[in-house]
């Protein structure tokens, strides 16, 4: 569960060639860590010694959100990859197109996965080289410290998990309980040798 | 006269015949019956709980399977609400991830590994889900072992903390992967929200040539269409060539849609399928599983059902594939090269290509049986089944791994292992000089002590070719387990159909 977040204004970093894996965000020797705590400074690890790493440019600090090219968190389901971003400071990540597992993990921890045309995230990337950023969930548009807002679109669940800061299990539950109940009783009428096939198991 | 025996079980199917004459259907069936549906539709459909306002809707979950990386924090979700699993059946939780593959002795694999794979027992012992221990013949990656024990069926929803959960779609099953947190709404409400896919054939006719196997139709597929190229599509892979392959190369096939950008990779379920689950421990038995043909037979994509995108592969024309950069997109057939600079389609290319040959450590228009290997990974949940095993074993005998290349070979499971081993293919490996090991995802995520060394070279038979993804600094190339065991031979990439071995 993550709190409220309707407005963002920050510094932004440029990462824009396509692709950025979750092996690249999070490399896989970190999994072996259980606790989410910290887990920031293991975000770009093999990526960060580099020099000019976008992210450690010390006129930047705190960067808050990434512009990033297309299929940005493709790859593992780990969402240790979204937990590292939040854990350093990351709000959301403005790109052409996300992997999808990471889209539904960043909604879930208060990371924005925003959605814009590549020309558009390359014009304010290049734009916002100075200055902030500012991300309206509410309005649903971004813009630069000189720049004109631009309307963007997140999926409106998406868009609702994080304005309202909820937890997804509480509203499921308050919302359906009544309809689960039901859904699944009649599935166990529908199909009892799946229910009895994993009593064998 | 004796009163015929009425089908015991309830699915709609059996009703039906037991009202054959039944004169009237309400003109709401009929027309429902009447709408053409993709096989992904109708496990949609059959899943729905709630449809939500917001474009998503609710879909049960019929199982899930529970790894020791992707769930502690999973875990944590649920004890920190007080929560508890609302039916812990539908979970199998086994460690496979960090597993070491040395031994199944306790005093491999490191400290944290092992901290997570007694934090999976802990929680499964808390929770009340049935656990698969190291050690248990039952043990494998995930994906391996949920066909194996047939907790996987046609027609069902799976959900795992892993992305290549597609896998299971080989059975016609409705799986994807999912992220902890939602890891920890399935084990408490046995649901998520999940938001509609559109629809993809892929459909793939013609006779692979010898060699050419399900790993080279993935890898070209993912290369015509590119890593976000399905991306919000659930595929459907059809066609004849996909009615004649196994279930092992079907879950080949499925296992890498997500390299495409898609979370789901369907089969429709059939003859084959039925066949490969039937006897399985969970799988349903006798007049169970009758009924459960009957429900699974009508699971495929009607005739006239309309798909939102259509691909056509040809296998006639299709030869071996190797992945050259760090995308699985970034591959081709191995008599080709790494593509030129002047090739590249605009600005943007040209740069990405440069700066995947530097790390590569490759020049733009190598020709790919130019570069040498180091290290050869023969499994994973894309190739550690027997028939992958079989494949390699056949290049591998009476061969010699060549002298700087260190090889292993890690079943998918340990039944694939005493499989193996009881056709003697382990002799096979260890004669030609592969180490062979205990079962885990190893060196396709390289999270136990199975990784390269900065600047190390693999011919891989596992899923992803990303930086750093077999070790920081590693350098990875995809192919099929045949490709691999003849990269081991010869130590450079190499056309297997060169050897003259016959398949």
């Amino acid at each position: 569960m993550t709190g409220p977040m309707l407005q963002i204004t920050a510094p932004a970093a440029a990462m824009l060639q396509d692709g950025i894996d979750t092996d690249v965000i999070f490399p896989a020797r970190f999994l072996l860590r259980m606790d989410k705590a910290g887990l920031g400074e293991c975000l770009f690890a093999d990526q960060r010694s580099k020099d000019s790493f976008p992210l450690d440019r010390p006129d930047r600090r705190p960067v808050q959100i990434i512009f990033a090219g297309d299929q940005f968190g493709c790859g593992s389901s780990r969402e240790h990859a979204v937990w590292s971003l939040v854990d350093y400071g990351i709000r959301a990540v403005i790109a052409p197109g996300f992997g999808e597992i990471f889209a539904n993990n960043a909604a879930r921890n208060g990371l924005a996965a925003v959605r814009l045309c590549r020309a558009q995230v390359a014009m304010l990337a290049r734009e916002s080289a100075v200055g902030e950023v500012t991300i309206d969930l509410v309005a649903k548009t971004i813009s630069t410290s000189g720049g004109t807002a631009i309307a963007f679109d997140i999926p409106e669940a998406d868009r609702l998990a994080l304005i309202n800061g909820w937890d997804e299990i509480d509203v499921i539950s308050d919302t359906y309980q009544h309809e689960i109940n039901a859904f699944e009783a009649r599935y166990r009428q529908l199909r009892p040798w799946l229910f009895k096939a994993l009593e064998r198991g | 006269m004796r009163a015929v025996a009425r089908p015991k079980c309830q699915c709609p199917a059996a009703r039906r015949r037991g009202r054959a004459q039944w004169p009237i259907v309400p003109v709401w069936i009929l027309s429902d019956m009447n709408i053409a549906r993709t096989l992904y539709e109708k496990l949609w459909d059959d899943h729905v709980i709630a449809e939500r306002n917001d474009g998503t809707s609710l879909l049960y979950i019929d199982r899930h399977l529970a790894h020791e990386v992707s769930t502690p924090q999973s875990f944590e979700i649920l004890k920190r609400r007080n929560r508890r699993v609302r039916r812990p059946d539908t979970h199998i939780a086994v460690p496979d991830h960090a597993v070491s593959t040395r031994s199944r002795s306790e005093k491999f694999g490191g400290p944290e590994a092992r901290a997570l794979i007694d934090r999976l027992y802990q929680n499964a012992a808390l929770f009340d889900i049935p656990l698969i221990r190291l050690g248990d013949p039952r043990q494998g990656i995930v994906h391996v072992i949920g066909p194996e024990l047939g907790f996987t069926l046609p027609g069902l929803t799976i959900a795992c903390g892993d992305s290549h959960t597609a896998t299971h779609g080989a059975f016609g099953a409705l799986a994807f992967g999912i992220g902890a947190s939602e890891c920890a709404t399935v084990m408490a409400l046995q649901c998520l929200v999940q938001k509609r896919a559109q629809t993809m054939a892929v459909v793939i006719d013609g006779a692979a040539a010898n060699w050419v196997s399900a790993k080279d139709i993935a890898l070209s597929f993912i290369a015509a269409v590119g890593p976000g190229g399905a991306s919000g599509f659930a595929v459907e892979y059809r066609g004849a060539a996909v009615a004649a392959m196994t279930m092992e190369a079907r879950m080949t096939l499925c296992n890498m849609t997500i390299e495409a950008g898609a979370r789901i990779g369907l089969v429709a379920p059939d003859q084959t399928t039925f066949a490969y689950i039937a006897g399985r421990p969970y799988a349903p038995k006798g007049e169970e599983l009758d009924c459960a043909i009957r429900h699974w037979s009508t699971l495929a994509s009607d005739e006239a059902a309309r798909f939102d995108r259509t691909l056509h592969l040809d296998l006639n024309a299709l030869i071996p594939f190797v992945s050259w950069g760090t995308s699985p997109s970034e591959a081709g057939p191995i008599t080709g090269h790494v593509p030129r600079l002047d090739a590249a389609a605009d600005e943007n290319a040209r740069q990405r290509l440069r700066r995947v040959c530097d790390y590569m450590d490759l020049t733009p228009g190598q020709p790919f049986e130019t570069i040498a290997i180091d290290n050869v990974f023969i499994g994973s949940c894309t190739n550690g089944r027997i028939e992958d095993l079989r494949m390699a074993a056949r290049i591998a005998r009476g061969r010699k791994v060549a002298d700087r290349v260190t090889a292993i070979v890690v079943p998918g499971s340990t039944a694939v292992r005493r499989q193996a081993e009881a056709e003697g293919l382990d002799r096979i490996f260890t004669d030609a000089g592969y180490e062979w090991r205990q079962p885990g995802c190893s060196m396709c995520v390289a999270i136990n002590e199975d990784r390269l060394q900065p600047g190390q070279r693999c011919a891989s038979t596992s899923n992803r070719n990303f930086e750093g993804r077999q070790g920081r600094g590693a350098r990875t190339h995809l192919m099929s387990p045949a490709m691999a065991a003849a990269a081991a031979i010869t130590g450079r990439l190499t056309d297997v159909r060169t050897l003259g071995v016959q398949p």
